[in-house]
């Protein structure tokens, strides 16, 4: 009863802020309602017992993606009427993708309903589980090697994005993006 | 609870372990002292080359396969044979870049850092017997090799040519990754030789699907016909130093990630990956082999070769015996060597401010250099398929194979295409030696180590031939994880290959010799290089470059118009 009580407050404010999150005027607000997002998320996967996620939510979400964008956001000039002139052009591949959404969760709810129970199968595990220390061991074990080459790919990826952007000399930069700062690969490459 | 190694066991990883731990020394020297002394870290990253290759011969040079890291790693003679030449073909090509890179100011920390990560990729796959580890390693290639397509920023082509690799391999890798998924959802498995025990027999539609996507991963990354389109952007776009790489490490990578995704884990439905790979090997056979006439441009007509000796070695994986997987080994090594040398002579002549790229930059190389003139000249042989080279007997196994597998129409296109083939190979020669050098710079003094090594590539091609049936039986005993799929068969009766093979290009030299139109209209006797005889009966039409009239449309498929765009923007 609790936990039901819990879940819906906090159903409840995260579509209140998601919604407040895309039609927010100024985009600091928007960056700041992200975050409540990212928050009351993690807070419905605790509930759930996916207390890892929720942690690292948190932590990579909150903690360093968003305050990147918070920067980036706070830095430049963002001009808001120029962003939003194809907000309506776009708008209904913004529907089509929520009417496939919906479409898919009730599918799921519905499944349920009709007696194909999608949850069959799964048993709750014992209290004193920690899918934390279990994720830890699986990783530090079983995937030590793919673990470390992963860290090392992410080492490449700074490699690669800082000698490909950083730039010795000045009067390139002015040539090839006249008046502008230049795009950051980073972020435009998805690495 | 098992540990998973123990120090025993555990040297066998040592390749990797080095090298993880090489780069960040290599990366911290070049922090520290690399502004300064600009010598030190090429100098250094050659050192760890020599070094890395000693401790994997010390260490993890055991007989006999072995699972480490809780059955995501494996080590077996084949991978320490292929990290041995990774080493080495490293460490050749970047001896060979080092003026190029100095001279273009491309000669930073990073470049060496990224080459030892893409080596350190290239190592994964060997090693890899998981799914999961197979597709980190690809990508620890692949980005390292991204950037270093991008390196010369000063190139706009480059930058095309990285965006245009970015974004497709992006793609293929997300192919690759949508592929193992789905074998992973219907098997439960990651590990390989897991994998191989259960998808067996007639798949389900599912595994059928994800067997579709990785084959079109895999032949993506190879650069197979209908997936090659990247191929010659990046090698032509980039510059020629990472062209040298891009063109021979990596491909030791590739054969692995063929033999360990499908000869290994996909054993049991190899029937099925086997007509995929037939169809793209075929098709990159002709589109290789065709388009490359049409090329005027060095890097790119190797990059159409490359497209055509891609066909071959795919079709060692088709004939699916042990014969095909040591004829495909066999053919990776020496097209390596090969693209290594001819890369290496395109990067010897290049100047400041002149790329030496150009087909008609070749001309009359031989009263200009002769030394790079006679290296190129074996290199083409031998790629072209020329008998006393290791390139002939490369594709003599080849064949050899699918005829024991009973595949004689692939071994109709493959020998039909390779006469083809010969074309643009020997164009080359026929410029280098027959053609005057028209005010072309004469050779530079010094690079005297470069020139030697060069040399020993050359070498290298005569002598690896000249001990072939020796190697072979060699890697019989390395590529023994295939045995359990082979039975029994006697030898081929492959006289009646070489007979053909030989009988089809001496008739093929006999019909230019005995033209006399084509005879008589080349007034250029010119020089008194020795073979010169065995340089008239192939001789070649007058014109340069002149391109069949028949073969003209070919030139519409593919044409370079120099660069289009600038930073992946369209400019004008």
């Amino acid at each position: 009863m609790l936990v039901e009580g819990l879940f819906y407050l906090f159903a409840t404010i995260l579509v209140a802020s998601a919604i407040g999150l895309i039609v927010a005027r100024n985009p600091v607000y928007s960056a700041l309602l992200l975050v409540l997002c990212f928050f009351t998320s993690a807070s419905i996967w605790l509930l759930i017992e996916a207390e890892f996620l929720a942690v690292v939510l948190v932590l990579v979400y909150v903690g360093a993606v968003m305050v990147l964008f918070l920067f980036v956001v706070m830095m430049l000039d963002i001009n808001v009427e120029e962003m939003r002139r194809g907000f309506t052009r776009y708008a209904w591949v913004g529907w089509l993708t929520a009417f496939v959404v919906i479409v898919q969760i009730v599918g799921l709810v519905a499944a349920r309903r009709l007696g194909v129970d999608v949850t069959q199968g799964m048993v709750p595990l014992p209290a004193d589980y920690s899918n934390t220390a279990h994720l830890g061991r699986v990783l530090y074990t079983e995937y030590l090697y793919p673990f470390e080459l992963a860290a090392i790919l992410l080492l490449v990826a700074i490699i690669g994005a800082i000698s490909l952007t950083m730039r010795r000399r000045r009067a390139s930069r002015s040539k090839m993006w006249p008046g502008k700062s230049p795009p950051c690969v980073t972020s435009a490459c998805g690495w | 609870m098992e540990t998973g190694f123990n120090m025993a066991n555990i040297a066998r990883a040592m390749p990797e372990m080095y090298l993880a731990g090489a780069i960040c020394f290599v990366l911290l020297v070049d922090v520290f002292f690399g502004e300064k002394r600009r010598g030190l870290t090429p100098t250094l990253t050659l050192l760890v080359l020599a070094v890395g290759a000693a401790l994997t011969l010390l260490y993890a040079n055991l007989p006999g396969r072995e699972f480490l890291f809780h059955g995501q790693y494996v080590s077996d003679p084949l991978a320490v044979m292929l990290k041995l030449f990774g080493f080495l073909v490293a460490a050749i090509g970047l001896l060979y870049s080092r003026d190029y890179l100095q001279r273009r100011d491309m000669n930073r920390g990073e470049y060496y850092v990224l080459v030892l990560t893409a080596l350190l990729g290239v190592f994964v796959i060997v090693s890899a017997n998981s799914l999961l580890t197979v597709y980190i390693g690809v990508e620890l290639l692949a980005l390292s090799v991204y950037a270093i397509v991008a390196f010369d920023r000063q190139s706009g082509i480059a930058a095309e040519a990285a965006m245009k690799y970015f974004v497709l391999g992006a793609m293929a890798s997300g192919v690759l990754l949508y592929g193992m998924s789905m074998i992973y959802g219907l098997t439960g498995t990651l590990a390989l030789d897991e994998l191989a025990q259960m998808a067996s027999g007639t798949p389900s539609l599912g595994v059928t699907f994800g067997l579709v996507f990785i084959v079109v991963a895999v032949a993506f990354k190879f650069g197979a016909a209908p997936f090659h389109m990247w191929l010659p952007d990046v090698y032509h776009g980039a510059p020629t130093a990472v062209t040298t790489f891009i063109s021979t490490v990596p491909q030791i990578a590739y054969f692995a990630l063929a033999f360990r995704l499908l000869s290994f884990g996909m054993s049991g439905v190899a029937e099925y990956w086997q007509d995929m790979l037939a169809i793209v090997a075929v098709l990159s056979l002709v589109l290789g082999n065709l388009v490359a006439i049409a090329q005027t441009n060095m890097k790119r007509m190797l990059a159409y070769s490359t497209i055509g000796n891609v066909g071959f070695i795919l079709l060692g994986f088709v004939a699916g015996n042990l014969q095909g997987h040591e004829a495909a080994l066999y053919y990776t090594v020496a097209y390596v060597i090969m693209a290594l040398g001819s890369f290496g002579v395109v990067l010897l002549l290049s100047r400041t401010g002149f790329e030496a790229d150009e087909l008609d930059h070749f001309r009359g190389l031989h009263a200009r250099d002769p030394l790079a003139a006679a290296v190129m000249a074996i290199l083409m042989f031998s790629t072209a398929g020329i008998p006393p080279f290791v390139g002939f007997w490369a594709k003599f196994n080849i064949l050899q194979a699918l005829w024991l597998d009973g595949h004689v129409a692939l071994i109709i296109v493959a020998a039909a295409v390779s006469i083809i083939g010969l074309f643009y190979y020997l164009r080359v020669v026929k410029l280098m030696y027959f053609d005057a050098p028209d005010g072309l710079p004469a050779a530079q003094s010094g690079q005297g180590g470069v020139r030697l090594t060069l040399a020993l590539n050359a070498l290298a091609v005569v002598a690896l031939a000249s001990c072939q049936t020796c190697c072979c039986s060699l890697w019989r005993g390395l590529s023994a994880s295939v045995s359990h799929r082979l039975n029994g068969s006697h030898f081929p009766p492959s006289s009646f290959i070489l007979v053909g093979s030989v009988a089809g290009w001496s008739s093929l030299a006999a019909r230019r010799a005995h033209n006399p139109k084509v005879v008589g209209s080349n007034p250029t006797p010119a020089t008194n290089f020795p073979g010169i005889s065995l340089g008239r009966l192939l001789l070649l039409p007058r014109s340069s470059i002149s391109v069949p009239r028949s073969l003209r449309a070919f030139a519409a498929v593919d044409r370079y118009d120099g660069p289009r765009y600038e930073c992946g923007l369209r400019t004008q």
